[in-house]
Parts: structure tokens; sequence; C-alpha cells
């Protein structure tokens, strides 16, 4: 291996080099500064003669006498089942003080696209036991759902309560305990605090959660840049976990936003033409080649369900971030400001949340029958609801029709009885559709436009109806 | 260059100069621009885009990890082709016609590794020819000379490809024959097989474009009743993440009354593409009852794919289209999403350090958009046939703002404007097609077939429900200041009945086995029941009804029921006649 001395430019977080020899695109470079510290980064651009190198750790301490080796080789990740109980670095080196990792195989964390001939539907039922989430927005294996949230929200007491709540019914029932089809859950952290990186990780050890777990870990006084690689770690970890060893991996990525903000840096440096909000223009292309590691391949075994969580800067979610992601992602959960402050207990607003692959996900068989239609029933009654509070403010409730008021009462209801659960509260997804029923009971049966007519006979509650015929 | 030539024909080679994504730069390539090259060691396809002195630009269809400066790149001398030929139904390719079923064989893996080629049609396998026209008989280019049964529902057509000078048929086969054995041959020496290549980027020839007279029916209330697409027409369906993009497109390739779908997954999600693989062979289609994946050609380059291959797979599938046109057939294409082709453009321009327009945007963005639209059409072919494609391309604007430049233009060129609607998507009023900005310029071109085919007041009953929609709309915004009990009776009763307009007629569960098709005789009759109840209810509110008594009559909810309705003749039949008799026995 050639050691060079000939950085002849150092600039952010780039350093241009000389080099006599080819090298590859992408390939690994290490630098060692005079000071005797080594780098690593990666070759971004390589023509005859010149390479640009991305430093990840930063190109602090690094001047023209630094010596750059190049490694032959694109940035591999070296995996196990061993990795489960560890805490990793944003690079992927241990930082438990735990033995050293002796890997079973070495893959290139770039990851190629999964064959879209190869991959099966997801469509089997996660229960989260989160109404908000089973009931109007189900969460399947292999599906990759992300949090939209906002600075100060609890995003993550959502996240944990769903990492440690989830469960697919049939197992329970313990008819599909196969060896192999076990559950693990990989945590990317990337330029989250201490404070925050510390929550998680008192979760994972109080519940016992860690062995079954593998933590990379990016704070945010780690190096930005590392944090393009922090999530390529986690995501070739959940895919060899999933489709070499057969586990369900769920993969929970916080923050996005400190992902992309380290995007635009070095779009930045690299002095590329911006996109929008500085934003490089291929953020689309980078941000689908994480999202779209998830799913579940024919014939195999195991899963990669996808969490990434984001902060919408402003809560504005036309913001490139949360866009380029709803446009890859399948649905999204939104948090609410609104809802946070009136203590809704997890602030999920349903109305902008979606869940593309529900529809496969519920139904007769799989959750319950009346599935679909109680919850876009209870999607358009509270949609009605809400739309009804803007004008309540101006005429009072004494100028609306009793119908009108009872979707009002519902859309409040639904807010405080249906969403709101607090973070230890597991609901089955039977009584989830149950709480929904109650509510809906509420609206006449004339209203329940959504809703066959069978499951109405069946489920409707006369008792609840007419409670509320009294308190009107 | 295809798939099938060997590559032992390639000229003098060239040298890696540059990798950067996936462009390359190669010194001493003697190429010219669109010719397909081989890059590095591994021999990644790739494309002449730029160039410049003595250097070759060329954007990479596969990753270029590792790829380094020094590594040969050879030209094949030929410009990117499709092979076409039976075998292209039932298929499901990448953004340059690679099997991908054959490549996962190929590969071993569920993973698409690099360097792996395979021809876009299978050259062993023997198809069953049966010659339409005899020895001795002058045949010219474009012209039909056999049939092969490719599928179920569709008979290939085999033509004199529009490249021949064409003339007297010396001799002609029967029997099963590979794509590359010669089944026919021509007094002028051509001989003629089953196989065909084309350049994408150029469209086949056609004689004159004409004016579409007949609609493409989609089976969806909002689009055949309101905003009809003619066949060989142009639509473009805009709208933020989430809206109905995707759903509206896959209703479309499984119900439009096409011939032949083609369906170009462009720089979107996977398991999309994996739901059309595993949910159409299991439908069929309601006129013929035939599979529906026996009439579609997929084309998936998802959003992690190569990004060169997404710029290039529009091109692919709107190639494909032609080439079943050309066979007389009604084509649909449908592209989701134009925007990723479009971003695909962007890229591979800012890294050739192109001067960008707006928002990034090669300046070329609107040429290359109306040249693909108007590859769209109803034609005269040149064998004096007529075919059509119709195009209906997905845009998703970034913050779901139409004033961005990809809708602009597009909008600039198609008929048809199907605008989604976030809000009506966030209360799941789906299809969240916007009724008051969308439009379709083909609704005159049209009438005339619906009121034939249809019911002769088509027209009319359709401006009827716009007229209530508009009214409703009005007085909304009155509503929203005075709660709805403040307007008069008549305005109320406007308000309910435009309520059904929207639950009732304009809503459609895709989802429902029913109702996600509906046929345009049904919802010509849904839009009458609603009618009926509105004229029945206003005399009822003449004749001094109050408007709650006429609202609360049973039969009324009934007409959310319609659209699952699976015998709506007779639900329908029984329906009016029960509002008429429930509303007159109020007075
Ligand atoms: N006609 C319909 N009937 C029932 N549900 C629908 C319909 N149209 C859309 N939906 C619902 O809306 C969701 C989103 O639709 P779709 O995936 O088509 O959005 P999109 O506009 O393609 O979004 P993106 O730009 O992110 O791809 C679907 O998963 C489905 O739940
Ligand atoms: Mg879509």
């Amino acid at each position: 291996m050639k050691e060079y001395q000939t950085i002849t430019e150092i600039s952010g977080p780039l350093v241009f080099a000389e080099v006599d020899e080819p090298v590859g695109y992408d390939e690994m470079v290490e630098i060692e500064t005079p000071q005797g510290e080594t780098l690593r980064g990666q070759v971004l651009e390589s023509s005859d003669g010149l390479v640009s190198i991305q430093v990840f750790e930063g190109t602090g301490g690094i001047d023209r006498n630094a010596s750059v080796r190049f490694l032959g080789e694109t940035m591999k990740m070296p995996v196990t089942e061993d990795l489960l109980g560890r805490v990793l670095d944003g690079s992927g080196n241990p930082i438990d003080g735990g033995p050293e990792i002796v890997p079973e195989d070495r893959v290139d964390i770039v990851g190629e696209a999964i064959n879209p001939y190869s991959r099966e539907y997801p469509e089997e039922f996660i229960q989260t036991g989160v109404s908000a989430i089973d009931g109007m927005n189900t969460l399947v294996r292999g599906q990759k759902l992300p949090i939209f949230s906002g600075s100060g929200l609890p995003h993550n007491e959502l996240a944990l309560q769903i990492a440690r709540q989830a469960s697919v019914p049939e197992e329970e029932e313990g008819d599909d305990d196969e060896e192999g089809s076990e559950f693990a859950v990989i945590f990317g952290a990337m330029g989250i605090t201490q404070e925050e990186a510390n929550e998680f990780m008192q979760d994972f050890e109080r519940t016992g959660a860690l062995e079954r777990s593998v933590v990379f870990m990016n704070l945010a006084d780690d190096p930005a840049v590392e944090r393009q690689v922090t999530p390529r770690l986690v995501l070739t970890t959940a895919e060899y976990l999933a489709f070499e060893k057969g586990y369900h991996v769920l993969v929970i990525l916080t923050d996005i936003t400190n992902y992309c903000e380290a995007l635009r840096e070095i779009g930045a440096a690299r002095e590329e033409v911006p996109g929008r909000r500085g934003y490089p223009g291929y953020m689309y292309t980078d941000l689908a080649q994480l999202y779209e590691r998830a799913g579940r391949i024919e014939g195999k075994e195991g899963s990669v369900t996808q969490i990434p969580i984001l902060t919408m800067p402003g809560d504005d979610d036309t913001h490139p971030i949360p866009d380029l992601t709803g446009y890859i992602t399948e649905g999204q959960i939104v948090m609410d400001r609104d809802l946070n402050s009136q203590g809704i207990e997890p602030p999920v607003n349903v109305l902008p949340s979606l869940s593309r692959l529900m529809d496969d996900g519920i139904g007769e068989g799989l959750t319950r029958e009346d599935h679909g239609d109680v919850s876009d029933q209870m999607y358009a009654a509270y949609a009605e609801g809400e739309d009804l509070r803007d004008l309540v403010n101006i005429v009072g409730r004494e100028a609306l029709s009793e119908r009108d008021n009872k979707f009002l009462d519902f859309a409040d209801r639904f807010e405080t009885e249906f969403v709101q659960q607090g973070y230890d509260t597991n609901r089955s997804i039977e009584e989830t559709l149950d709480l929904g029923w109650d509510l809906l009971s509420m609206l006449p049966k004339e209203a329940l436009n959504r809703i066959d007519e069978d499951l109405i006979e069946k489920y409707y509650r006369e008792e609840e109806a007419e409670t509320a015929e009294v308190e009107a | 260059m295809s798939q099938a030539e060997d590559i032992e024909s390639v000229d003098e080679g060239g040298v890696i100069e540059s990798v950067s994504g996936p462009v390359v730069t190669a010194a001493d390539l003697d190429a010219r621009m669109n010719d397909v090259v081989y890059v590095g060691d591994e021999g990644l396809m790739g494309e002449v885009i730029e160039i410049e002195g003595n250097l070759t630009t060329i954007q990479v269809y596969e990753e270029t990890s590792g790829v380094a400066p020094g590594e040969p790149v050879q030209n094949t001398g030929e410009p990117l082709s499709v092979d076409l030929g039976p075998g292209m139904l039932n298929a499901i390719y990448d953004g340059v016609q690679r099997p991908l079923d054959e490549l996962e064989e190929k590969m071993g893996s569920a993973f698409l590794d690099r360097g792996v080629d395979a021809p876009g049609i299978d050259f062993e396998r023997e198809w069953e020819f049966t010659p339409s026209v005899a020895e001795g008989e002058i045949v010219e280019p474009g012209d039909v000379i056999g049939k092969v049964p490719e599928t179920a529902s569709i008979t290939h057509k085999v033509m004199v490809p529009p490249t021949y000078e064409g003339g007297e048929i010396t001799s002609i086969e029967t029997g099963e024959f590979t794509v590359e054995e010669v089944i026919a041959e021509l007094d002028s020496g051509e001989e003629i097989t089953m196989h065909q290549e084309w350049p994408v980027r150029r469209a086949r020839p056609s004689d004159e474009k004409e004016t579409p007279t007949e609609p493409l029916v989609s089976g969806q209330r909002i689009l055949d009743g309101l905003f009809p697409i003619a066949k060989g027409g142009t639509a473009a369906i805009p709208g933020p993440f989430g809206s109905g993009k995707t759903v509206t497109q896959h209703q479309l390739a499984k119900w439009a009354d096409a011939d032949i779908v083609v369906y170009v997954g462009c720089g979107e999600r996977g398991n999309e593409m994996t739901e059309v693989i595993e949910d159409f062979p299991e439908l069929e289609d309601p006129k013929t009852g035939k599979p529906l994946m026996s009439r579609t050609c997929l084309i998936a380059n998802t959003s992690n794919m190569p990004v060169a291959a997404r710029e290039s797979c529009i091109y692919t599938g709107i190639t494909i289209a032609e080439y079943f046109r050309d066979m007389g057939y009604d084509v649909a294409l449908m592209a989701d999403s134009t925007s990723r082709w479009a971003e695909a453009m962007r890229e591979i321009s800012s890294r050739l350090e192109e001067m960008p327009g707006e928002e990034g945007y090669p300046a070329y963005l609107a040429a290359r958009l109306s040249e693909f639209y108007e590859r769209a059409g109803k034609f005269q072919l040149i064998n004096g046939d007529e075919g059509s494609i119709s195009v209906i391309g997905a845009v998703s604007p970034p913050g779901g703002d139409f004033s961005e430049p990809v809708t602009q233009n597009t909008l600039r060129i198609v008929k048809t404007f199907w605008a989604l609607d976030a809000d009506l998507a966030e209360r799941r009023h789906f299809p969240s097609i916007n009724w008051n900005e969308s439009y379709s310029l083909y609704r005159q071109q049209l009438d005339p077939w619906f009121r034939e085919n249809v019911a002769d007041d088509w027209p009319e009953r359709r401006q009827w429900g716009v007229d209530v929609l508009d009214e409703e709309g009005e007085l909304q915004e009155i509503v929203q200041l005075v709660g709805k009990d403040a307007l008069p009776e008549d305005q109320q009763l406007t308000l309910e009945v435009a309520r059904y307009l929207r639950e009732a007629w304009l809503q459609q569960n895709a989802f429902h086995d029913v109702d996600t098709y509906c046929d345009p005789e049904k919802t010509y009759r849904m839009l009458g029941a609603i009618k009926t109840f509105n004229d029945e209810a206003f005399e009822a509110l003449e004749a001094g009804v109050p408007v709650e008594e006429i609202q609360d009559v049973d039969a009324a909810p009934r007409l959310n029921r319609m659209g699952v309705a699976d015998d709506w003749n007779e639900f329908i039949d029984e329906l009016e006649s029960d509002l008429k008799e429930q509303i007159r026995a109020l007075y």
C-alpha cells in the first residue's frame, strides 16, 4: 500500500491529494496527521492524478504533511450475530468496553439495491400497541414508516414504546416460533445529544432490550461527516441479520435531519450547485438509498422494518427533508405540537399521517374484518369534527345542528380517548377497534357511510348512541 | 446497441480519466453521441452523453464504486436500443430493458449486482408463427406479415421493420421459430425475423397524427365522468406525497380499456412494483376476462437503482409502446413519476457542470418533456392502419407546490390535468382529485362517443353535476362564516345534494372489490340517482316540506352504497323508486 504526502488543498470536510496510481471511486482512505492521529475518509471523486477525499472525522489537524493511504477497497462493515448486545460508535468501533468483534463476514456498506422482482410484498401486521398507529396507520413487517416530529416533541418516547411493544399477534399464540424468526432492534443515532442517547440506552437496559439490539452512536459532538456512514453501517448490519440470519429487524434511525445537514455541508464544501434550500439536488436519491433498504425478500425468513425519526425544521412538512422522505417512505406518523401541549400522549395527528401498506395488512384473518371500514370512518368523522371546530369559534355551538354537535364531540373524544393512551399502555388491536366502535357509536348509524351495513349491525353500540342522544 | 450483440464487435477502446458517481470521463475513445459503451474492468453499461476534444463523458447505468481511472472503456458503436419482439408482455425490466427475473437468476441473489447483462427478449424461446401474407405478395415497411400468439390476450404481429425497403416476398415460413431465425425473405434481399431493434431516443416512424375521438375508459368515475382522457391523449397527475398518484396510475393500468399497458416505475418504490407483479396476474380484464398481466409490460427502475438508468427508463418505455402501436393496438403508458426522470436529468447535468436553468434543472428540460409527450397520440400508421399511445405522467412537485418547473412545463403540453389535493387525501376523500382545479380539454371531442355508447344526455347530466359542485363551492364560503343552519332551505338542500355527489359519486375506493371498477354506464346511472333525489327533494321543498324531513328519508343514505353494489342496475332501480315514493309521501 502506497503512502502519499501530496495533499494540495484542504477545504471543509474535503482533502485533495495528488496520486500516481489509479484510485477507485468510493474507496476508503486513511490519513495520518503529523500528530500521529489516524483519520478515515472516502474517495468522492477520482480523476487521473487527483482525488478528492471526504474525511469522516473532519479535517481538523490535517496539514500538507499528513500522509494519505488508499486501502484499495470500499468501506466494509464487519458483521456477525455477536453484534447483538453491542454498542458501537458512528463508524462501527465498539465503545462498550466489550470484547473485540470477530466478524463472520465483511460487507460493503453502500449496499446493492434489492431487485424489485425478488421482493415480497409486506403484509404482516405488527401490533405496536399504539391505537393511533395500529388502528389508523397500521405498520407491517418490512415497511419504512418515519416519524415526522419537531424539536422538543416526544418522538423518542413513541419510538421506544414501539420498540418495546412491537409484536406479531400470531407469535404470541406460539404457532410461529420456528427458529430464526427472532426480533432484533438496531438503533442508529446521528447527531443526537448525549442526553437523548442516554434516554434510549437506559430504556434498552431497563427493559433488557439491549441483548437483542445493536446500537450505533454518532452524537452531536461527533464528526458530522461520519453521519454519512452511520446509517449505512446500521442498514448493512440490519440486512445481514434479516436476510442471512433470519431476524425480524426493526431499525430506528434518529435524527435524519442531522444526516441531511451533513449532506448539505459536504455538498457546499464541494461547491456543488445547491438544490432547494441549499440541500444537494441528489438528496432524493441519497435518501432513497437508505430508505429502500427496508423490506422482505422472497424465500427469506427475516425482514427489515424502518422507523426513521426526523425533526421538521419549523414544523414545516414542505421542508425538503420531510418532503423528500415522504416521497420515498411508505407513509408517515406525524407528531403535533398542539396535541402535545394539550397533554395527549402520544401527540399523533392522524390526519396528515398515513400508512400506505395498511390496506394489505389488515382485515379478516389478519387483524379484524371491520378494521378498514372503522379506520376510514374515523378519519372522515374526525376530519369533519376538526372542520367544525373552526366554525364553532365563530358562531358558537348553539348555532350548529345536532348532527354537527355529535361530530364535534366525536373529534374531542377521539383525541382524548383514542389517541391518548400514555407511553406504557399496550393496547391489543381488538381493544383499539372496540374503542373505535365506542366512539363511532356516538354518531347516528346513517352517518357511518364508510362502513359496511353488516358490520354496523354487528358492532354498533346502541347504548352509546342513546347516551350520546341524552347528552345532546 | 442491443444486448443481443456480441461484445467482440467493439471498436478501439479508451481509458477512464475520472469517476464521479454515475458520470465517467474517458480519453481516446472513438465514439459518437449516445453510443453504448462498457466501462471499466467489470464492463458496466453506459452511454456517451458528451464529447469534448479527446474526452468523452459517459453516464453509467450501474453503480460505479471502486471503478478507477486507467481502467478500459469499450465502445459497442451502437446507440442505446431496445430489443423488440414477442416476449415483452408479462415481463419486468429495469431502465435499460434488462429482465429483472433473469438478472435474479444470473446473479443468484436478490440484490442487484453489477456488470451482468441480459437481452430484453428471450433469444432461445420458439414462437408459433403463422404468416398472413403469401409468397409473391408485395410488402412495405410496417406491413404485418404474420402473427404469433404471444399471451392469453394478445396476438403479436410480426412486421416488416420500418427501416427496410420492402418488396416481393420470395419465401415465408410457418411453424415454430426463435426470434432470430429468418421467417421471410424479400426480393430486395432483405430477411425478416421476429426481432427488431430500435434506438430508444428516436421515435418510431408513423404517418399523420389524428384527432382522438374515443375515450380511454378508466372505470374511475371522476375521470370518465368529469375529466376523461382520450385514447391517444396525454394527462398529468401532479400531487404531493401520499395524495394518490400511484394508486390512480395502478387503477388505470388495471382497468383502462387499452389493449396494451406499459407501466414505467421511474425512481419510485420497490414495493410498489412488487405489488403490481403480485396483483396483476390474479386480476382479470373486466371486458375480456383475460389475466391483466398478459397485456402488461413493466419497467422498474426504483429510486435506489442507478440514476442514469432512471433517465433512460422513460425512453425504453415509450419505444416499447410505439412498437405495439405499430401493430395497430391502443397502448396506454403510465410513467410514475416524471419528476424523478427530470431529477435524473438534473443530477447528470450538474455532474457535467452544465449551466443550470430554473431550480437547477437543465435548460433543455421543457424540450425533453415535450419530446416525450409528443410521442403520444392517435396515429395513422405507415402501414395504413391506426394505433394510439395514451400517456399519463405522474408529477411529484417539491412541497406539493404546482408552480415548480416540472409541473408547469408539463401542464403546457398535456391536455388532461388531474390535480391531486392533500386536503382531500387527509380526510380520506379518494381519489383525491380536486374537481375545481382539474380539467380535460378532450371533453367536447369525446362527447359524441359518450352520447352514442352510454347515454344521449351524458354531457347534460355531467353539466348538472358540475353546476351543483360549483354552487357548493360558493355556498361553503358562506357556511364557513355563519354555519349551515343560517342558510335558506333551498341552499341547505343543494349542500346535501352536493355532499352525495362528493361522497357517493366522486369518491371511489380503489381497494373495494366492486367499487374499484365502475362501468361508464354505472357512473351515469349513479349520477342519475343523485339527480333523482335532487329533483324529488326540490319539488317537495316547493310543496312546503321542511328540509330536515327530506334529508332524513330512509332511502337517501343508500345513495352512498351504490358504488359497492354489485348488481347495480337493480339496486339503482329500487333506490330511485324508493326515493320517489318516500319523498312524495311527505306531502
Ligand atoms: N382511490 C383510492 N382509494 C383508496 N385509497 C386510496 C386511493 N387513492 C389513494 N389512496 C390512499 O392513499 C395512499 C397514498 O396514495 P399513493 O401511494 O398513490 O400516493 P402518491 O401520490 O403516489 O405518493 P408518492 O408521491 O409519495 O408516491 C394509498 O396508500 C392509499 O391508502
Ligand atoms: Mg407514488
